[in-house]
């Protein structure tokens, strides 16, 4: 899902890119009281599996293979604040380091993949976790509605950049069709490989769980109390 | 950090090396969703190659292994070390930041 040099034009690529600044400044800024929980070994840890996770492109139609994008994942994880800026971490090394992702596309993939799923995805897992039953299972329902969800929304975001910044070769509403169309698949991964990570550190260490919220309060939650 | 974390994080970059070096090799290497939305229907026609596809990274491959599968993986663990370091590092130097400014403000409140 990284888009390449040439996609989007300059203006609406250094746009992208001041708001991806400002984006990771707030985020800097809000992730005070997450990072307060001494989270850095934790955040750290979040980006690594991300950036291998993404490496794992998985078959989805003829042609075509997806990647975990992450950033509800690390939300879930470590809040949707030192989330984005872990998926961010891990564009800015791929984009340096892999030449995956343009240079002059850093800030669209900022906000398509670190921001949007992370922010705007939390936002859904947090509705989606009051409307669901405050339990493990209902937890991980809501981690994989908006594990999909997040994916869905990267693609529109990505069409909406394509049409304010993009070449015309296409019309908006087949750009639109397809990137939703084969995000919806993609989705689909995004939602099983996030509800079964979740699952597995609600496993071994639940008070690691930034989104379990009263499922963190219920278990002994030593860490919260230790860190 | 407690010695349970520490553990926990040790373990999950284990799982992390694991699959950056032991299963990427079997990844599909078809173009992703928007990849393939970009070629069908020539979104970035004019599109000059990756500033930097000439690094000794680029495109997830390790220059000077010849081994497709060690060459990927060789690649994944460096940037799983590259990413953890930078990211840890980032939350770990913000979180000094924001002491020193907490007890500054603690200090002229007193």
């Amino acid at each position: 899902m990284h888009v390449p040099d040439g996609v989007v034009d300059a203006p609406t690529s250094l746009a992208a890119g001041v708001a991806a600044v400002g984006a990771v400044a707030l985020s800097l800024r809000a992730a005070r009281a997450e990072a307060l929980e001494a989270r850095a070994p934790l955040t750290g840890l979040v980006a690594a599996f991300v950036f291998a996770a993404q490496m794992l492109n998985f078959p989805v139609a003829s042609g075509t293979s997806g990647h975990l994008l992450g950033g509800l994942l690390a939300a879930v994880l470590v809040g949707p604040w030192l989330g984005s800026l872990a998926v961010t971490t891990v564009l800015v090394v791929q984009a340096l380091l892999f030449a995956d992702g343009g240079i002059s596309a850093l800030g669209v993939n900022v906000l398509n993949m670190a921001i949007v799923p992370a922010v705007l995805g939390y936002g859904l897992f947090w509705v989606a976790r009051r409307l669901l039953p405050g339990t493990r299972r209902g937890l991980l329902a809501a981690t994989a509605l908006a594990a999909f969800a997040s994916v869905v929304l990267a693609s529109v975001a990505f069409t909406l950049e394509y049409a304010v910044g993009g070449n015309h070769a296409a019309p908006i509403g087949t750009v639109l069709t397809a990137m939703v169309g084969v995000h919806v698949l993609i989705g689909l991964g995004e939602a099983a490989i996030t509800a079964l990570t979740v699952g597995a550190v609600l496993s071994a260490r639940p008070d690691l769980v930034h989104g379990a919220g009263e499922l963190r309060r219920r278990a002994s939650g030593h860490e919260a109390v230790a860190a | 950090m407690s010695r349970r974390t520490l553990v926990f994080v040790l373990c999950g970059l284990l799982v992390a090396v694991g699959l950056a070096f032991g299963v990427s090799r079997f990844a599909s290497s078809q173009p992703d969703g928007l990849e393939k939305v970009v070629t069908d229907q020539a979104l970035d026609a004019g599109a000059a190659p990756h500033a930097l596809a000439d690094g000794p990274l680029a495109d997830y491959s390790t220059k000077g292994i010849g081994d497709p599968g060690t060459s990927t993986g060789v690649a994944g663990v460096v940037g799983v070390a590259v990413v953890f370091t930078m990211c840890g590092g980032l939350v770990w130097a913000r979180r000094r930041v924001g002491r020193r400014r907490f007890a500054a403000v603690a200090e002229a409140e007193a």
